[in-house]
């Protein structure tokens, strides 16, 4: 039988975990009677090379983003003198209506791909649950589009998505009987958000599939014979039992989507470029155009470190709240 | 479950219950493969079948967006081609048909080692720094573990283009931009998080009393740590190898920022190939498949580990 644990506790969760396994670890007598190095030696010796290596290359820049964020730097013109606007960046960055209009952007994507990827992943975990002959190899091919590179497929779907020899509108107009020249997925200002968000949902409902699928393999069978012992509808099992305890496995996998999702960048980026318009510009493509295009270096580092700042503010306060329905 | 119970078993669902729940996910299956098999058939048709209205399932098919994927060509007169020799090789003849000679090589194989060199070194890297860390964390008591591996995990939330515009300027500085070193060893400190916290579980399920024992038949912790703990934890080195592989294999931000020339890989490049008069749709097909392959044959080797993998090990099965 298959054993499904959900390991999360909390934002220092896995930690917790990682301390009392250390407390029964410290080695006692027989390593202080070994030769060679001490433990003290190893333990440092193994973890330092990691420590310096994310030091280096996440957080020493990380750092200077944040001090950039307080000046006025432009990287293509390093010579500049550099100046110190204090909080001047952040206050244009909030009072930007680009701005917000990208994060209201962003939202309608992390919502919606949200929705439907859970609805369509469980309704799929629960089927592959009912244990069909062939269940595992179709899960396995089910699995495929969400370990392929964004960029790439992405860049394909602009293809299928053509109006006129695209196979997608004509998949639409064979269906709809609607002329497959008469509407464009990726240059209609409606219909833009939604290609992006159906090649998402394509990509990534396998991802909370997955997670559902282990979720309701952990729910034990003594808990459905003991309903039907007293008798309760399918229905009532179903809201009761199944829901309840698949649903911190639910929560991660929006966690998991949520954080993703609210940095998305590659697939948009070759799908629409933010376009047409501003229509489709989430975040991140605001951040690139800014960083990389206008080279307003300081100004897009403060924009970034408030992008960071909100995934982890939001994504520590969702935890609690996953550790909340975990724990009742 | 005993067979007696099946019948009636409330866990057991009825068979027509599994025919319907069946039915359902593989004609869901089959749809979202629609996609990917559009890719590889676009792969095999010539540039005009590619564009045609309504697409073409049945096509004739041909070598050509493979031999443009790989070439570049130029056009020439008839007389001039007619004044050839006889083709060298398929792609030869093919490219004459279109009135054009191969020019020389395209920048697709070049990229696609650039990928190679740059997922499997980071790979590599990342795996072993990984390796040593989780064991350090596994079995040791290491002050401020906690913090450590917060901190670990949460360098996974920035999102790329945050810290691309530091590092762009500190790669420029050092005289990395747009070296694969620069590339490898960006791609090993993201992987890193994700190997410290998969391997850290893998380990976290090796009892230590193997250690223990081993270390009173005489040997010194490193020997037990090579000769037992580092066996045992084959599996899960191994999927964690796969998962930062696929990674870095398909990451495009970094790459797109950070490399423009000589150390840029296939995810940025594949885009760019355009023919004449618009997108080259058979050729991009084609470095599509070339490129999706590999991931296809490692996400049927990695089907038991994926769960774990993807949700950093806090789910384990």
């Amino acid at each position: 039988m298959d054993q499904v644990t959900l390991v999360t506790d909390t934002n220092s969760s896995f930690v917790d975990k990682a301390a009392d396994a250390a407390v029964r670890a410290t080695p006692t007598t027989v390593a202080n009677r070994v030769r060679g190095m001490s433990d003290r030696s190893i333990a440092w010796a193994f973890i330092t090379p990691t420590i310096a290596l994310l030091l280096a290359i996440n957080i020493f820049p990380l750092l200077w983003a944040i001090y950039l964020s307080f000046t006025n730097f432009r990287a293509n013109r390093p010579n500049a003198a550099i100046d110190n606007v204090g909080l001047r960046n952040y206050e244009r960055v909030l009072n930007d209506a680009d701005i917000w209009q990208a994060m209201q952007t962003t939202a309608h994507f992390v919502f919606w791909t949200i929705v439907l990827q859970t609805v369509i992943g469980f309704t799929l975990a629960y089927l592959i649950d009912r244990k069909f002959r062939g269940h595992a190899f179709w899960t396995t091919v089910i699995l495929i589009p969400m370990m392929l590179s964004p960029a790439v497929v992405g860049n394909f779907w602009r293809f299928l998505y053509q109006p006129q020899i695209g196979l997608f509108n004509y998949i639409v107009s064979f269906f709809t009987g609607i002329p497959p020249s008469s509407f464009e997925m990726l240059g209609s200002v409606s219909l833009a958000p939604w290609a992006i968000i159906l090649v998402d949902t394509w990509m990534w409902t396998p991802y909370v599939m997955l997670i559902c699928l282990a979720g309701l393999r952990s729910i034990p069978d003594y808990i459905y014979e003991a309903a039907e012992v007293d008798r309760a509808s399918g229905w009532r099992q179903f809201w009761s039992i199944t829901i309840p305890m698949a649903l911190p496995f639910i929560m991660l996998a929006v966690l998991f989507r949520g954080i993703e999702n609210f940095k998305m960048f590659d697939m948009v980026m070759l799908l629409t470029g933010g376009g047409p318009g501003s229509t489709t510009e989430v975040a991140s493509i605001t951040l690139k155009r800014e960083a990389f295009e206008s080279w307003l270096t300081g100004r897009s580092s403060a924009f970034a470190i408030l992008l960071f700042v909100a995934v982890f503010g939001l994504a520590n306060i969702y935890v609690k709240a996953l550790n909340k329905v975990k724990q009742r | 479950m005993s067979s007696a119970n099946t019948a009636h078993s409330v866990v057991e669902p009825s068979a027509t219950t599994k025919r319907v729940a069946g039915a359902i996910v593989i004609i869901y299956a089959l749809v979202t493969m629609i996609p990917l098999g559009w890719i590889f058939l676009t792969s095999f048709k010539s540039p005009p079948d590619s564009i045609s209205y309504p697409p073409k399932i049945v096509f004739t098919p041909t070598l050509e967006g493979y031999c443009n994927l790989f070439t570049t060509r130029t056009r020439q007169t008839p007389e001039y081609i007619e004044s050839l020799g006889p083709p060298t090789s398929t792609c030869d003849e093919i490219t004459r048909s279109r009135n054009m000679v191969i020019a020389g090589p395209s920048n697709y194989w070049p990229r696609f080692q650039n990928s190679m060199i740059i997922a499997f070194g980071s790979t590599f890297l990342a795996v072993f720094l990984g390796t040593l860390a989780a064991y350090g964390f596994s079995r040791f008591r290491v002050p401020l573990a906690d913090d450590l591996l917060f901190f670990i995990l949460s360098t996974r939330m920035m999102p790329p283009i945050a810290v691309a515009i530091p590092i762009y300027l500190m790669f420029r500085g050092l005289g990395l931009s747009d070296t694969a070193l620069g590339m490898i060893l960006l791609y090993t400190a993201v992987n890193v998080s994700l190997a410290v916290w998969l391997l850290k579980g893998f380990m976290d399920e090796i009892p230590r009393e193997y250690e223990e024992a081993a270390m009173i038949d005489g040997y010194t912790r490193l020997q037990a740590f090579r000769k037992v703990v580092l066996p045992q934890a084959t599996t899960g080195i191994a999927a964690t190898a796969i998962f930062c592989l696929i990674f870095a294999w398909n990451e495009y931000a970094f790459a797109v920022l950070l490399t423009s020339g000589t150390a840029q890989t296939a995810p940025p490049f594949i885009p760019t190939i355009i023919g004449e008069g618009g997108m080259d749709w058979p050729a991009v097909a084609a470095g599509t498949t070339i490129f999706l392959v590999p991931i296809l044959v490692f996400t049927i080797l990695l089907r038991k580990q994926l769960l774990r993998g993807i949700t950093f090990g806090a789910v384990r099965k």
